[in-house]
């Protein structure tokens, strides 16, 4: 006998053992818990609503690990976190807090630097060390990749500027929306134009 | 080697719902099988970064889940019986809780009560295999690796203990059809 379907000890044993209502959110909750309690908790995510769509936020013991925008594919941003840095990944949003609320801030106007550790495990070498000074161009204003090649020591790299740009972890956060062509034109973003010019034009206003 | 696994969180969405319906049909409804279930996916999460990529997930769970639901019954033993350790015999529901938990929100529905008595009556190889089994579809080669016993006596466990849950069912529902 292998059919179960419509068998019914079957459907009776589905019937007694359902979970119940929010069982399993609640379930899901006690694991997060545990699982920060015993280390194990190696990446924990959340998504937040915000005026350039919905942001992915996570965040490993370290700090905050990456942002992505909605055209990134969420599910196939974790799926990269899950094999280049751990498949130890929980829905967490209190790992979050602090940052979804200095994010909010940045977008109601009430906040131009952002105060979160960070995590750049996802980069290395030249990219991460942009990548760390780009904070460095102040809410409001704009460099060049020329600039920021002169700003990291090295005038020549100009194209690596812009690779360490677009591969951004943690975009808004690590402000590589401020980095435009020399020409004045946008250049390319993570998020799309529009979401850079969104960006660009809170802080200018 | 790590290969390409989804995040455990897909995991959990994915078999969270049937390793409680294990758990609970293996111990009864009763908080033990909630505690089973924190703790199949607790050590799974530990573990999950070693498991090959190809591995059953839901197998793996389930034997995770069938150990943890031993540790739990032999707890609650030794809990229940604090004048020494009785010698273990298998005995009909000797792993589980039985229906005693008091009535609250997503509770099971009245009549439901003969089913959980005739979960409760089964020897525990019965219940395991017809969990293991038919919530969870386990091959029968996999229960008889848990619960030991040949692959026949697994399949013989679970037709035997399907056959008695099919008995319950039809005289809770004679029953909820006389109210």
């Amino acid at each position: 006998m292998t059919s179960t379907v419509g068998e019914p000890g079957v459907i009776a044993l589905l019937g007694i053992t359902a979970p119940g209502d929010g069982e399993l959110r609640r379930l899901h909750d006690r694991l997060v818990t545990a699982a920060d309690e015993d280390g194990i908790l190696d990446i924990g995510y959340t998504t937040i609503d915000s005026p350039v769509g919905p942001l992915l936020l996570a965040a490993t013991g370290r700090g905050l690990l990456r942002v992505a925008y909605q055209n990134e594919d969420h599910d196939r941003v974790l799926s990269v976190l899950a094999s280049r840095i751990s498949p130890r990944i929980l829905r967490a949003p209190q790992r979050l807090d602090a940052a979804a609320r200095e994010i909010a801030e940045y977008f109601a106007g009430r906040r131009t630097t952002f105060d979160l550790p960070l995590d750049l495990a996802l980069s290395h070498g030249f990219r991460q060390l942009v990548q760390q000074r780009l904070p460095q161009i102040g809410y409001g204003h704009t460099r060049s990749y020329r600039q920021v090649a002169e700003m990291v020591g090295h005038p020549t790299a100009v194209r690596a500027v812009g690779t360490a740009c677009a591969t951004n972890p943690v975009p808004i956060v690590v402000p590589c929306h401020r980095v435009v062509r020399a020409d004045g034109s946008l250049g390319g973003y993570a998020g799309g134009p529009a979401a850079k010019s969104t960006l660009l034009a809170l802080e200018a206003a | 080697m790590t290969g390409t696994k989804p995040p455990f969180e897909a995991v959990v969405a994915e078999h969270g719902g049937t390793v409680l319906r294990v758990c609970r049909a293996v111990l009864g409804p009763h908080p033990d099988a909630e505690d089973a279930w924190s703790e199949t996916f607790l050590a799974a999460l530990r573990a999950y970064p070693g498991l090959p990529a190809d591995a059953n997930i839901q197998a793996w769970l389930v034997t995770i889940a069938h150990r943890k639901a031993i540790d739990i019954t032999r707890a609650r033993r030794r809990q229940a019986v604090p004048v020494g350790d009785v010698p273990e015999v298998t005995r009909p529901g000797g792993a589980f809780a039985g229906p005693g938990r008091p009535a609250g929100p997503g509770d099971p529905a009245a009549g439901d009560g003969d089913v959980w008595a005739a979960v409760s009556a089964l020897p525990d190889k019965q219940r395991q295999a017809v969990a293991y089994h038919y919530l969870a579809a386990l091959p029968y080669k996999d229960i008889a690796a848990l619960v030991g016993g040949s692959t026949e006596a697994a399949r013989r466990a679970a037709a035997d203990g399907i056959r008695n849950l099919r008995t319950a069912f039809a005289g809770a529902a004679a029953k909820g059809a006389d109210r």
